[in-house]
């Protein structure tokens, strides 16, 4: 091992990025290459790219500058049912888009809770169709997910410098300056950038909340392609472009954010002694209120419409609850598998392009992802027969870009510091992860992996394309029921995915952090 | 890779039927779920064919489609069941389907003669609501009320793109004008029948586009007669759908006898409690008790697949530039 200046190799990350490269690359050519005549992209192709533009950065945006403060409250804050909030935090990410957006209807819309409350009081009710609209699902959906994001920075600074900072007597300016702004700097541009690749491939959420076809994606001009002129070169094309949007998008996220850590703490507990006034802990609970009842509201209603049902639920649907578990499962092993020696790699420096090879899951377009692995697997094998190990490939592919936020930013950590310990204690290899990298990794590979798990409950996706009538994920056998007008057994099947998927995710979350508080 | 082989594994090819002869029929997705037609039409088929009859369900009628192109001439699939008349000149420009040997007596408000593809069901276009509900009586007295509506986009599903035939039908050259005047009244367009549905029993509109024959599910599933679909003076706009068999099949004999057997009392008799459709063919029973109590629009409105497929682009723009405003 002369010469090496790293306790873990990063070629087996470099591998892996190459390997989802080309296999998204690919896809995307399988698509193209089956291409007949095909046009350019017309007038409404660039007003779509315009408006999924205009609404990914809004809602990427709100989603980000909200979560700060949310995230700040919950870092600096004590409180009974404060775990099982944050626990809770995870869930409007993870489910079905149909049901999210029938959950927020319920609660937002025009014959929902708040517009019934401000009837009552004689004031007109909401508006929620419309661009506003659409960045409000969004933000609901991702606002989650961004707060995870920041908190799990915010906890990652070492015990000791808050207690320097105290020391020291930082007045609330400096103690920003000195502390929490380099700490967002690092954070913040990547989830942004995350945000805004989900954001980006947005479709039935964007169309429906829209109002109509003002609100047009990229992902509904590429299912047109598709569906409606079966244009396979303007799909693949408009899918290049969703690609060098969110790669453009990424890059400028990685450039701005710094990558300088805090360096090494004694993983003391952690206690605060910053925001102690009375203004600040008021400020910090209405943060804390409104982002709760703004999250919470829309579950409570799935789960309103939902219990009455669950327990009369067909058995065909419980059995699909155990395939989705089934699914996730596998799907949640390959994400690791992927994700933990690209986080390795990113850790060495060989940073930028394993990063972005790791969005491109999410930001090609499913349906290209889908329809491509379909023309190629069918060269092989009977794309039926693989339905089930296709979607969790394709599920772990997409929850990679998840996964590598959370596990990048801590494997460079421990990378930084404990890496000319363990090479000077010729200490590398499979011993250096056993010892060192995995077990200080522990908390954020639980969460990651209970991220994975829970995204792939939740995902209709591929199986759609190559569904088989004998198997069935639970989100398809929630898709069928409202398909075939049973609205109360889809509503009820849609809280048993939400109650399995919060408690898969719980599992590994805590599963991970044991000994951490969270 | 080992995981995915180790999953392969685990999920593995079921084993093929060496000695039955296997049927594959590509439908939508709907057909083959537990409360569709699948799993009955399986059995009843199964029963006399002395084969496997595998159903394999893809999305909706334009996904399946789109799937049959993208497989081409050696498509696993033996016949298609689910296009309708918006899709059949696409689906005979592929030269993918072959010409069918059935013949029945239809009791469909049309008639039909088409060599390559066979009517299993049908229904009307319309606008449900609930029954106490005082529901304008045209597309022009919608269009001028202020009653909010759930519509579809014509682009990724069937409904929505009947509605834009539909008013392509009832009013040609003056369609833009109904949708300019329509557009206050859509609340918004969802990508799909469900989505739309699902809103409108939450009570975010006052009307969904819908079929005639929806609130026959609440009447007979549910005991439900709140529903209620209205009729309209210009006529209703019809969606037929169809099955062909594909010319590539490597069991033409077989993809025959289902298609017949599709025309028949047994498969007939399946679909209005299951596809929520009149049937092709009234079975020998007739039409389930409730069907009666639905309502029976006076005018048929349906452009031959020539026409609708050349009017299709058009009518799509047209609907692009009015709700897009």
């Amino acid at each position: 091992m002369a010469g090496r200046t790293q306790p873990v190799s990063a070629w087996p990350g470099i591998g892996a990025a190459v390997f989802l490269a080309v296999l998204i690359l690919g896809t995307l050519f399988a698509v193209a290459l089956r291409a007949e005549a095909g046009s350019g992209l017309g007038k409404a192709d660039w007003a779509a790219i315009r408006f999924t533009l205009l609404q990914a950065t809004l809602s990427a945006l709100i989603s980000v500058v909200l979560g700060i403060p949310v995230a700040r409250a919950l870092a600096r804050r004590r409180f009974a049912g404060r775990r099982a909030l944050i626990a809770l935090l995870g869930v409007p990410f993870i489910l079905p888009v149909l049901i999210a957006v029938l959950g927020l209807l319920e609660v937002f819309g025009r014959a929902g809770w708040v517009s019934t409350v401000l009837e009552t009081a004689g004031l007109p009710s909401l508006r929620i169709y419309g661009l506003h609209g659409v960045v409000l699902a969004h933000v609901f959906l991702n606002l989650p997910l961004a707060t995870r994001l920041i908190l799990q920075a915010w906890q990652e600074i070492p015990a000791e410098r808050f207690r320097l900072a105290a020391q020291l007597n930082c007045d609330g300016r400096a103690f920003f300056w000195l502390i929490e702004w380099p700490m967002l700097r690092r954070i913040v541009p990547g989830a942004f950038a995350v945000v805004f690749a989900i954001c980006l491939t947005s479709f039935a959420v964007a169309l429906t909340l829209g109002g109509g076809p003002k609100a047009t994606t990229i992902e509904l001009a590429i299912y047109q392609a598709f569906r409606f002129d079966f244009d396979l070169g303007r799909a693949a094309l408009l899918s290049g472009v969703q690609l060098v949007l969110t790669v453009v998008a990424a890059l400028v996220a990685l450039w701005l954010s710094s990558s300088t850590g805090f360096g090494a703490g004694l993983d003391r507990a952690i206690r605060r002694w910053d925001g102690q006034t009375a203004a600040i802990k008021w400020l910090d609970s209405i943060w804390i209120a409104a982002a709760a009842l703004f999250l919470i509201l829309p579950l409570a209603a799935i789960f309103v419409s939902g219990a009455p049902g669950l327990f009369g639920l067909p058995a065909s649907v419980w059995s699909a609850a155990l395939t989705s578990i089934l699914v996730a499962t596998i799907s949640t092993l390959l994400m690791l598998a992927f994700a933990l020696p690209m986080a390795f790699a990113v850790a060495h420096g060989k940073g930028q392009a394993v990063e972005v090879a790791g969005l491109l899951g999410l930001a090609a377009s499913p349906l290209v992802i889908g329809t491509g692995l379909f023309i190629i697997v069918r060269q092989f094998a009977d794309p039926f027969s693989l339905a089930l190990p296709v979607t969790a490939l394709v599920n772990a592919i997409m929850a990679l870009p998840f996964a590598l936020r959370i596990l990048v930013p801590s494997a460079s950590d421990v990378v930084q510091r404990y890496g000319k310990l363990g090479l000077s204690l010729n200490m590398t290899g499979i011993a250096f992860l056993r010892l060192v990298l995995l077990p200080r990794m522990r908390a954020q590979i639980g969460f990651a992996a209970g991220l994975a798990m829970a995204l792939s409950m939740g995902d209709l996706g591929v199986i759609t394309l190559f569904a088989d009538p004998d198997i069935a994920t639970l989100p398809l056998k929630i898709y069928r029921l409202m398909g075939a007008y049973r609205l109360d057994d889809a509503a009820a099947a849609a809280l048993l995915l939400l109650v399995l998927s919060i408690g898969l995710f719980w599992l590994l979350d805590r599963g991970g952090r044991r000994h951490a508080e969270a | 890779m080992k995981h995915l082989v180790f999953a392969a594994g685990i999920f593995g090819a079921t084993a093929a039927f060496a000695d039955t002869p296997e049927l594959t029929v590509y439908t939508y997705d709907s057909f083959v779920s537990d409360w569709g037609p699948g799993p009955q039409v399986e059995e009843a088929f199964e029963a006399q064919c002395n084969c496997d009859l595998k159903l394999v369900g893809i999305e909706d009628g334009a996904a399946l489609l789109a799937r049959i192109k993208l497989e081409g001439p050696n498509s696993d699939a033996d016949v298609v069941l689910g296009l309708d008349t918006n899709l059949v000149t696409a689906a005979k420009e592929t030269g993918l389907f072959a010409e069918h040997s059935v013949s029945a007596d239809y009791d469909l408000p049309i008639d039909w003669a088409d060599p390559v593809f066979v009517p299993y069901d049908w229904g009307y276009f319309a606008f449900v609501h609930q029954a106490d509900m005082a529901a304008p009586d045209s597309l022009q007295a919608l269009a001028e009320s202020d009653a909010k509506i759930l519509i579809q986009d014509p682009r990724s599903s069937t409904p929505g793109l009947g509605l834009l035939m539909w008013v392509k039908a009832a009013y040609g050259d003056e369609a833009p004008a109904i949708w300019d005047a329509l557009a206050d009244n859509i609340v918004t367009v969802t990508k799909g029948w469900s989505e739309a549905y699902g809103l409108f029993l939450e009570g975010e509109a006052d009307m969904v586009l819908s079929y005639t024959t929806s609130p026959a599910y609440h009447l007979i599933a549910e005991e439900d007669d709140s529903k209620a679909a209205a009729a309209f003076s210009e006529g209703h706009y019809m969606q037929v759908e169809v099955a062909g068999k594909l010319a590539g099949s490597d069991q033409p004999d077989l993809a025959d006898q289902f298609l017949a057997f599709m025309v028949d009392d047994a498969f007939q008799s399946i679909i209005p409690t299951t596809n929520w459709m009149y049937p092709a063919v009234t079975p020998e029973g007739g039409l389930p008790d409730g069907f009666d109590t639905l309502v029976t629009p006076e005018t048929s409105l349906l452009f031959s697949p020539e026409e609708a497929a050349a009017l299709r682009d058009a009518a799509l723009s047209e609907w692009l530039d009015a709700l897009s405003q």
